[in-house]
């Protein structure tokens, strides 16, 4: 996912190692080409870039909300300024239409433009790196047949020395280096697949993994959990915290989906992650799924109080879910939440049992505070969980005391330390809605044609 | 006990702090405008504006409105004389059953309130957790453009006194 | 019931010519106007012809105008008032209106199809003007001038010599029991002062300021509030429920069982709420599956047993041209009222008062005068405003909950509301229907031969009958099944627009009649006219393409109706149709329809964009062009059509009723989407095509079918694919355009 928190403390440091290694860190233009024509690829090659576009979420940041597709101008906020994302259509003037293949591999796979520029790593080229001859084909014949659109993004906001881009090059040389996906002689095909996609173009690490202080993602404890735009991407594998441990068939489903009975429904920036994976090849996902379920089981120990193949239970949906638990007095989950979260409707129109609810067991209060206060807000007009906020009629104080009240009732752990400065935090995030969420329509017909 | 401010005058409410907000203005204070549409926070009708801010008063508990200013339709003015932002719905005639406008209003009273300016995206933006099942947008949309210019000189002027 | 629609229901499933309706009329929507007309006069006139039920004066001059229709959110009262004030010539402010009561109001049926203004605004016209004439012809006799002198104006007679004498004055016991005479001396188009212009709407102060304007605002002294618990799913039985651990709850004063009807009355609304959701976790239930695989509902729904009968067949079948077909979906539609459904009753003296927004509040007292075993005299049934209906939403099913839990507790109102999760699982909802379409085109653009069949199930289960209401079926003695009424032609059900109204030498159209109903279904908005015209007009515009002719063009050259060709050209001509020019993702879809092919011609327009990589289409601009004939209020036919427009956008591309083989699981706005702002058009313009001197043709549902197949053709000129199961989701463009 877009990463907005990769340039901490880039700064003095990449200044002085770019001095040294200044003669790395040029790197020469490629020559322009002219626009090739659309139709001169292959029709199958293009579908499956539009594949690859998607478990890479290309356009999840090259696109503004409601702008044109591929276009950029996506602001990308930062502690330390903001960057916005470029257009990738194939404009030859604001876009890509005049990159060479070889040109769109070296961006894709070393940050750096046809130009010659470093590209700044919220652009996840340290994953897409891995990227294969073939899908770099596959990918470049998607990007030039979509159709050209002028735009070009705001200039970065970014104050010197960080708006210097050769700064970059000492990131890369600290940073950038290959992934070791040699093969595993003890997996299957589909387990290979799953980590290729999951370790380059769906760069997952670059949300679930720590990031140092340099913005760069610590390898030596991938997938411990890391940060997405004002959100927890909760630790994956060993790590995870989950109520019920994540198998491979869970994990498929919440991918494809957008939600899973035993563990809720995607939200924040994974939203747009499980719309895409929604629109690409089952066994592409399947393939990930296994390769992430192979990173372990985590320490989760909840029974699942039903069956989540059982369906609904005896009381009628029909019943009206909107009664709180009797007598709740001033107990603000009883009166506030039960009423859903106890609802006997399944997700992901009902709402989760918070005993399965990772925000609860979680190793961060952030995204459990975010949706107490903003709610899943109702997005267009497509199927989907919502679920009202009550920021506006809590106080910080009785958000505090209902967060770490749903930790204690529900066995999350330890009290989080950190209750207060997330919802301080929180507060002051206001863009956190801002991006439309995914559909969730189970079991959709495919559309007939003539 | 609870008490609230309810369109300006302090109110004390029998019910039980768990109550929906929602039941207490319908039931306890017989105002009409909030109205039951889902109960769920999912369509907007029963909107009212609590310290400036609009809620689903369905899901919210009447405790969570002690002590603090509650505003419905029925505060932003009367039949006999209405509130501009009223006065902007009759005159673009933005209802057709108007079962789903209180609501909207209220939002749109809490936008406005918070940013004169507001610029029709902003607008369209903010309305979004409210559903009209009649069709009625393109009406409501300039009713509230409507509402905002009517009101904008006169914050202008008074900010000016 | 007609003779020949009787011949229909006793078919055998053969194809049979039915509905030669000579003089007689054919069953409606409406529940009226069957058979023939009885005495001759304009509108509701013939059914109740006496002046008095329509117009009361009284003796301060005040007007009560009397309609038997109820006001449903689209503009009814102020459009009646106006034909009311424009006819007797009294002030707007002088006149108050009794909207459908049994016990004050006439007779009018269902407040449906577009009807209102032709037959209540009729009556009300004609009554109006004799009305006045009687009152002159009563000044003249008092004055002793010859009427011809004198003339009605501002509620009063004026004459010679500065004579006035108002209303009040002039009306007696006797005058206005006259009945009706067949020719009214009506004002000329050219005098109105108060038709035909853009009045407010007199309802719409109230409701944006919290002022009682629903029937969910009423509050009776000694008001009761009511909660039922439905059944988990179609034919579920309630095997057990601890009722008595619930009567004991505080504030709780009676749970009601009857079988599986299930209820609460409480003395307050939330504690009923409570008692309600009480009761709902002790009850077990037993459910069947009983209903089809969503997945293949069209295919479930064409497989059903079907009633056949040829409603049209012109010319020679297999003429030859370029063949293009299509099979076109909807899936079961939500009316989807914000307002969940809500009734009062009250029992007094061994008989009930209802308060209901149901659309027919004579056959709801039929109804449930069975269903209560009562003489119809005991039950009086009232109309009160509930949040716009769309057809029959569970308003009438409500009546029914309360007229039973009322009857536990005499002497105290009792008001029902139902919960979303019910309204959204247990209203009638809109049949999913089937319409196939096979036409050919020569090369010169003629359409050489068309055929369409459509397969639906009743759009009309109305009550009338007890076993219509859910309670009905659900208390221990329940009553049978309501029989499915197939409404005949020329209005049709789920043939509403199956003929097209495009002069074809060669056409035949069949409607497979579906008795058996796979989901609870009934009226909504345009019936099968949403989908009939949707497949029409979508063919209409793949037969354009096939004959490299501009789709406005074609559709001009096979329309005769002079007044259907203006409205086109009105659409195409208010758009800018000619210049129109392509965009990237841009689209652009026309389509025409006059509504039933009786009431009011609509054109229109629709821009999109399409975002090819999720499919998502935005709503640039939509301009229709109606023709309504004689308009009441402009406004409030712009307001409808705007009305109609979004509310198709919203069906087309987004709704559906989702259920698994037990349960309706489309229980509220999560998982039965549908338009929000984001989705709403850029801009919509309305504009009305004047016939001030036609009759008046009903215009609430006109816009639906066209601006859904506009949509529609837009979304086939953007994508370059004809999309034919609705709705027509992100996710199925998406996935028809590939990468």
């Amino acid at each position: 996912m877009r990463t907005r928190r990769v340039i901490a403390g880039i700064g003095i440091f990449g200044l002085a190692a770019a001095g040294a290694a200044l003669a790395l860190a040029w790197r020469p233009a490629i020559a322009p080409v002219p626009p090739p024509a659309p139709a001169s690829f292959d029709p199958a090659l293009v579908r499956r870039g539009a594949d690859l576009a998607l478990i890479g979420d290309c356009r999840t940041c090259h696109t503004t909300s409601g702008g044109a597709a591929f276009a950029g101008g996506l602001p990308l906020p930062t502690p330390f300024g903001t960057l916005y994302s470029t257009n990738i259509t194939p404009d030859p003037e604001t876009g890509i239409g005049r990159w060479s293949e070889a040109a769109f591999a070296r961006a894709l796979r070393e940050g750096v433009d046809r130009e010659g520029r470093h590209l700044y790593p919220a652009f996840p080229y340290d994953h897409y790196s891995a990227t294969s001859d073939d899908d770099v084909r596959a990918l470049y014949a998607f990007f030039m047949t979509r159709p050209a659109v002028a735009a070009t993004p705001p200039p970065n906001e970014l104050p010197f020395p960080l708006n210097i881009r050769l700064t970059l090059a000492g990131w890369k040389l600290l940073f950038l280096h290959p992934r070791d996906l040699a093969p595993d002689p003890t997996k299957d095909a589909v387990w290979h697949r799953g980590r290729y996609l999951v370790e380059g173009l769906g760069h997952c690490g670059a949300c679930h993994s720590p990031r140092n202080l340099l913005g760069a993602e610590v390898v030596s404890r991938a997938y411990e959990g890391g940060e997405a735009e004002g959100w927890r991407a909760y630790a994956l594998g060993a790590a995870s915290r989950a109520p019920v441990p994540w198998d491979e068939a869970a994990l498929t489903q919440y991918l494809r989906e957008g939600f899973h009975p035993l563990h809720g429904v995607a939200r924040g920036p994974m939203a747009p992650v499980v719309e895409n994976l929604a629109a690409v090849p089952r066994e592409e996902v399947v393939a990930m799924a296994r390769y992430l379920a192979s990173l372990g089981a985590g320490s989760g120990t909840a029974t699942p109080p039903l069956d989540p193949s059982s369906g609904p239970g005896q009381a009628p949906q029909s019943a009206g879910m909107q009664a709180a638990i009797e007598g709740a007095g001033t107990d603000l989950y009883a009166a506030t939440c039960a009423a859903c979260h106890e609802g006997e409707r399944p997700p992901p129109f009902g709402g989760v049992s918070l005993a399965l609810s990772t925000a609860i067991s979680g190793e961060s209060p952030r995204n459990l505070v975010n949706v107490i206060l903003e709610g899943l807000p109702a997005r267009g007009g497509t199927g989907q969980p919502i679920m009202p906020g009550f920021g506006a009629v809590l106080t910080d104080a009785q958000v505090a005391s209902l967060a770490a009240g749903l930790r204690r009732r529900f066995g999350g752990g330890a009290p989080w330390p950190d209750l207060e400065p997330a919802i301080r935090e929180a507060r002051a995030a206001r863009h956190l809605a801002a991006r439309p969420a995914a559909a969730i329509t189970p079991a959709m017909t495919p559309a007939m044609t003539r | 006990m609870t008490s609230m401010i309810l369109n300006g005058e302090r109110r004390a409410v029998r019910a039980a702090p768990d109550t929906p907000l929602l039941y207490v203005l319908r039931e306890e204070f017989g105002l009409n405008a909030a109205k039951f549409g889902c109960g769920l926070g999912q369509c907007g009708a029963c909107t009212v504006v609590i310290d400036g801010a609009a809620v689903f008063s369905c899901v919210t508990p009447v405790m969570l409105a002690e002590n603090r200013q509650v505003t419905t339709l029925e505060g932003l003015g009367t039949a006999e004389a209405p509130g501009p932002l009223q006065r902007a719905f009759i005159d673009a005639q933005a209802a057709q059953c108007g079962y789903c406008i209180p609501g909207m209003m209220m939002r749109a009273h809490a936008l406005l309130t918070r940013a004169p300016d507001a610029s029709d995206a902003a607008i369209r933006a903010e309305l979004e957790p409210h559903l009209c099942r009649c069709g009625t947008q393109m009406r409501i949309l300039r009713a509230i453009r409507r509402a905002a210019d009517a009101m904008r000189p006169r914050s202008t002027a008074e900010a000016g006194r | 019931m007609t003779l020949s629609r009787r011949a229909v229901l006793a078919g055998t499933g053969a194809l049979i010519l039915a509905f030669s309706l000579g003089s007689a009329r054919a069953q409606t929507e409406t529940g009226k106007g069957e058979g023939p007309r009885k005495r001759g006069l304009p509108g509701s006139l013939d059914d109740t012809p006496r002046l008095d039920a329509w117009i009361r004066v009284g003796p301060d001059g005040a007007v009560t105008v009397l309609t038997g229709k109820a006001e449903l959110g689209q503009g009814l009262k102020t459009a009646l008032l106006q034909i009311a004030a424009e006819e007797l010539k009294a002030p707007l402010a002088r006149l108050s209106l009794v909207t459908a009561d049994t016990g004050r109001t006439a007779d009018e049926g269902y407040t449906a199809a577009s009807h209102s203004v032709q037959d209540s605004g009729t009556a009300i016209r004609h009554a109006a003007a004799q009305v006045r004439t009687l009152l002159i012809g009563e000044a003249a006799r008092r004055l002793g001038v010859p009427a011809e002198q004198l003339r009605a104006e501002d509620g009063a007679v004026l004459g010679p010599g500065g004579a006035r004498i108002g209303y009040g004055d002039l009306v007696t016991d006797a005058l206005l029991t006259a009945e009706a005479q067949p020719a009214s001396s009506l004002t000329p188009a050219a005098e109105y002062a108060v038709l035909g212009r853009p009045v407010p709407r007199i309802d719409i102060p109230a409701k944006v300021t919290g002022g009682a304007a629903y029937i969910q605002d009423l509050r009776p002294p000694g008001l009761l509030h009511a909660r039922v618990v439905r059944p988990p799913s179609y034919g579920a039985i309630l095997i057990e429920v601890d009722a008595a651990a619930v009567e004991r709850l505080p504030g709780v004063v009676k749970v009601v069982r009857d079988g599986t009807f299930l209820g609460v009355v409480a003395e307050g609304e939330w504690t009923a709420i409570q008692a309600m959701r009480r009761l709902a976790t002790s009850a077990r239930w037993r459910e069947t599956a009983s209903l089809p695989d969503a997945a293949a509902l069209p295919d479930a729904l064409r497989a059903l047993p079907s009633r056949d009968s040829t409603i049209l067949e012109r010319g020679a079948a297999g003429g030859a041209g370029t063949v293009i077909e299509g099979t076109f979906t909807r899936p079961y539609l939500a009316h989807g009222s914000i307002g969940p459904s809500c009734a009062i009753a009250e029992w007094q003296d061994g008989g009930v008062t209802v308060w209901s927004h149901s659309q027919g509040v004579f056959p709801l007292r039929r109804a449930l005068a069975g269903l209560l075993r009562l003489p119809d005299d005991k039950v009086r049934c009232i109309h009160a405003e509930g949040a716009g209906c769309y057809g029959q939403n569970g308003a009438d099913d409500a009546a029914a909950d309360a007229a039973l839990l009322a009857r536990a507790v005499p002497g105290r109102p009792v008001r029902v509301q139902w919960m979303r999760e019910q309204e959204h699982a247990w209203e009638p909802f809109g049949p999913g229907m089937v319409a196939s379409v096979r036409a050919a085109v020569t090369p010169d653009g003629r359409v050489a031969d068309w055929t369409h069949e459509v397969w639906s199930p009743s759009h009309m289960m109305r009550p009338g009958p007890p076993g219509a209401l859910l309670a009905a079926r659900e208390i221990a003695e329940p009553f049978p099944p309501a029989p499915p009424v197939a409404l005949a032609q020329p209005e049709g059900g789920g043939d509403r627009n199956a003929i097209p109204l495009y002069a074809f030498p060669n056409a035949r159209v069949v409607h497979h009649f579906l008795p058996e109903m796979p989901l609870r279904g009934s009226s909504m908005r345009s019936l099968g006219g949403y989908l009939n015209v949707m497949a029409i007009e979508s063919t209409m515009d793949d037969l354009a393409r096939a004959a490299g002719l501009d789709p406005v063009t074609f559709r001009l050259r096979h329309l005769t109706d002079a007044r259907a060709g203006a409205v086109v050209e009105a659409a195409a001509r208010r758009f800018g149709w000619d210049g129109r020019s392509a965009r990237a993702g841009g689209g652009f879809g026309f389509a025409f329809a006059r509504y039933k092919n009786l009431e009011a011609y609509c054109a229109v327009v629709v821009e999109i964009t399409l975002d090819r990589e999720t499919g998502r289409v935005a709503i640039e601009r939509v301009v229709a062009a109606v023709d309504t004939g004689e308009v009441v209020n402009p406004d409030g036919v712009a307001n409808q059509i705007e009305g109609g427009i979004l509310q198709a956008a919203s069906w087309t591309l987004f709704e559906r009723v989702a259920f698994d083989r037990t349960r309706v699981t489309s229980v509220d706005w999560s998982a039965y989407p549908i338009l929000r702002f984001s989705a709403v058009p850029r801009s919509v313009e309305v504009h009305i095509v004047a016939q001030p001197d036609q009759p008046f043709l009903g215009v609430a549902e006109a816009a639906q079918g066209p601006a859904g197949a506009a949509l529609a053709n837009a979304i086939r000129d953007a994508t370059g694919h004809r999309l034919c199961d609705l709705p027509l989701t992100a996710g199925r463009i998406k996935a028809a355009l590939g990468a």
